[in-house]
């Protein structure tokens, strides 16, 4: 379907308007069978979410969280945005990949990486405004009328918001290809490298800034997790969070879209798997250098004899540590199972890590312990559920998974253009 | 000398302190000298504990009245309903009486928090929270070192609630309602500077009597409320571990690299991406020969 809306001088604007339209309402329609297990459990998550975010508006945010004068921020910040953004570095680290090292092996993964990360970006760093008490407010700092600029949330807002533009122009050739919008499509393409350099600046410092977040918690975060070097531990985790989450997102779309994977994708996928294996063991072992000299540098042996040692040991050697040995087994072997197993340890490690900083060991010496009611955990599984939808529904009509034949056409002009330069 | 004295005498006349006039807006230095800020000197040994100062806290600022009996075995944290509590703490100088609020410090971790500037610090000294700028994302919360900004999570258009040092009640020339209001003289507002001074000739006079050290003279680099003591202020709940470095400072590296990685990063790429295409560009053209 292309667009023609000049011919030969006379503008054909209605009809072809009137098919766009069509096209669009067509495309709207859900596809395959409505009423599966997922489709049943997942609407019933986002309705009930629906339903006690409409009493987190009446009442406030009393009426369904846990939150306290003690705990402000709980499960929507420690896991929906700080976990979530880390979960969604994959984007950055890939596209770095295909796009700056020009790493052409890792091209097919690129579209459902970045569409992952604008989605997760949409979604985990929207749940931010469930959380905000006046979300009103939230563009008071974004049109200038009173720049805090000495915050660190300050950084950490515009870039989210930067980013997930960054992102969309990333994906947008996708998005021109499946409403048949050539030359839109060319104009996206050309904007690509420049969206990726910055989306890769812009994601070094909103994922250290979330760390940055805890700086001012002093005192507040246990001596464990707390250090000056929390920005730069949050920046090399979110490489392996980020590609793990590739990984295990890709292992299952690889199975549930199978229909929709190109044959480059298909013929490349476990050889992609096994690539990412090996990157995420360099940042683990890279991540678990810095913690130890961290760990020295702080003089935490103090703490280690402690339950919260336990735990910490828990974290650093049992979910980073043994899947990084996993994962490097996997790749020497060539094992998926053994990576895919890695990936999700390393998932609940980030968890792990990021819920220690923000909620589980953020004002340790208390009695009475800050957790989230069930009615948080809904309105979190409301958020996935709405996103998977979301990306579902992409998938399913763009070329995300496919998109090889065009792909090279697009690189033979840019080719061409370089040569010719 | 002078300066004391005229403040001592304004002060001793019943709040028509010379305050009133360097608090207009017109006046206003864009920004004061630290030191000569306004704030209170809390002096514990004179408090005794009749929590007058939490009932003119509640008149001054429209919060309910707090209630009249309370459990003194508990100690209270101040609420967005109440923004000052009198506790009482077994020493070992036997019971000591002392008033909680927001410490109104020098240099705010709040203040600097807050994204938008909702949180502000005037130059006169007080921290202040301004509502139409406020998007309520309790960063100051997690930011504060003495836990003083409240959020109110009971209410669809929440605000934060924390002692705003009677703003008000200065601009017009008056002092603090629970400064105003104390009948023992525990309370004592005036220019910073000067409450130092006085803390120092107090300790000075009775070295016996006070711990000698001002709570609140260093603490997280300074704050406007000053406190004396005769037993270490850990045994009034005060928190020990705060340090003297002002709290902003410890975000103050990270968001002094943000421009370098913002401006530097980018060359660096765009370089690398060029170098890796060329060297891609190369390979090709040796794959077509052979």
């Amino acid at each position: 379907m292309t667009m023609h809306l000049v011919d030969g001088g006379r503008p054909r604007f209605g009809p072809e308007l009137r098919r766009f339209g069509t096209f669009l309402l067509g495309e709207l329609k859900p596809r395959g069978r409505l009423l599966t297990p997922f489709n049943v459990i997942t609407s019933a998550i986002v309705l009930l979410g629906g339903v006690l975010l409409v009493i987190r508006f009446a009442k406030g945010l009393g009426s369904i969280t846990n939150l306290s004068q003690d705990v402000p921020w709980g499960l929507w910040i420690g896991f929906d945005v700080i976990t979530g953004v880390a979960f969604a570095g994959g984007a950055y680290v890939v596209t770095f990949m295909v796009y700056i090292l020009g790493q052409e092996k890792y091209h097919p993964i690129v579209r459902v990486t970045v569409l992952n990360g604008f989605l997760a970006y949409v979604f985990y760093a929207g749940a931010l405004l469930l959380d905000l008490g006046r979300p009103w407010n939230v563009i008071n700092p974004i049109i200038g009328n009173s720049f805090g600029v000495s915050s660190v949330l300050f950084l950490v807002a515009w870039h989210f918001m930067l980013y997930m533009m960054a992102e969309f122009i990333e994906f947008s050739p996708a998005v021109a290809e499946w409403l048949g919008w050539r030359r839109v499509r060319r104009v996206l393409k050309a904007l690509t490298l420049g969206a990726v350099i910055f989306g890769i600046t812009l994601s070094l410092l909103h994922q250290s800034g979330l760390g940055a977040l805890y700086l001012m918690a002093k005192g507040k975060v246990h001596p464990l997790w707390y250090s000056e070097f929390i920005p730069i531990l949050f920046v090399v985790s979110s490489v392996f969070a980020g590609l793990s989450m590739v990984i295990f997102e890709g292992s299952i779309t690889h199975k549930v879209f199978h229909h929709r994977v190109g044959q480059r994708l298909r013929a490349t996928h476990d050889d992609i798997l096994r690539g990412l294996a090996r990157i995420c063991a360099g940042a683990m072992f890279v991540y678990l250098f810095l913690q130890l000299i961290v760990f020295v540098h702080g003089q935490r042996w103090t703490y280690l004899g402690t339950g919260w040692g336990a735990w910490y040991l828990l974290e650093i050697v049992g979910f980073v540590g043994v899947p990084a040995a996993l994962f490097l087994s996997g790749f020497r072997k060539g094992r998926l199972p053994v990576i895919r197993a890695a990936a999700v340890l390393t998932l609940l490690g980030i968890v792990l890590n990021r819920l220690n900083v923000s909620v589980i060991g953020f004002k340790w010496y208390m009695a009475e312990r800050y957790v989230p009611t069930w009615m948080e955990i809904v309105v979190t599984l409301a958020v996935i559920s709405a996103e998977i939808w979301v990306f579902r529904w992409v998938v399913n009509r763009m070329p995300v998974l496919s998109f090889a034949e065009v792909d090279r056409t697009g690189e033979g002009e840019r080719r061409v253009d370089i040569v010719a330069a | 000398m002078k300066r004391r004295d005229l403040l001592k005498t304004m002060c001793a006349a019943g709040g028509v302190s010379l305050v009133g006039g360097r608090l207009g807006a017109e006046e206003r230095p864009p920004t004061a000298p630290l030191a000569d800020r306004v704030g209170v000197l809390v002096d514990t040994t004179k408090c005794l504990g009749c929590r007058m100062c939490e009932f003119a806290c509640a008149t001054a600022n429209d919060l309910p009245q707090p209630e009249a009996s309370i459990d003194r075995s508990v100690e209270r944290q101040t609420s967005p309903t109440q923004w000052t509590v009198v506790n009482r703490y077994e020493t070992a100088k036997g019971p000591v009486t002392a008033k909680r609020q927001c410490m109104h410090c020098l240099q705010p971790a709040c203040a600097s928090a807050c994204l938008t500037k909702a949180m502000y610090k005037e130059p006169e000294g007080p921290v202040r929270w301004r509502e139409s700028k406020c998007m309520g994302c309790r960063f100051c919360m997690v930011s504060c070192p003495f836990d003083a900004p409240k959020f109110q999570y009971d209410s669809p258009v929440p605000k934060i609630q924390k002692c705003v040092m009677c703003w008000e009640r200065l601009e017009q020339g008056e002092r603090p309602a629970c400064v105003a209001n104390c009948p023992a003289g525990a309370l004592q507002f005036g220019r910073r500077s000067e409450l130092l001074d006085e803390g120092r000739r107090r300790i000075a006079l009775e070295p016996e009597k006070y711990v000698h050290h001002i709570y609140g003279e260093r603490e997280v680099g300074g704050t406007s409320w000053l406190y004396l003591a005769s037993v270490p202020f850990e045994q009034l709940g005060f928190p020990a571990d705060v340090g003297e470095t002002p709290f902003p400072v410890y975000t103050r590296e990270f968001l002094y690299g943000v421009p370098l990685v913002l401006t530097l990063a980018p060359p660096l790429l765009l370089a690398l991406s060029r170098a890796s295409r060329a060297r891609q560009i190369a390979e090709g053209e040796e794959e077509e020969e052979r």
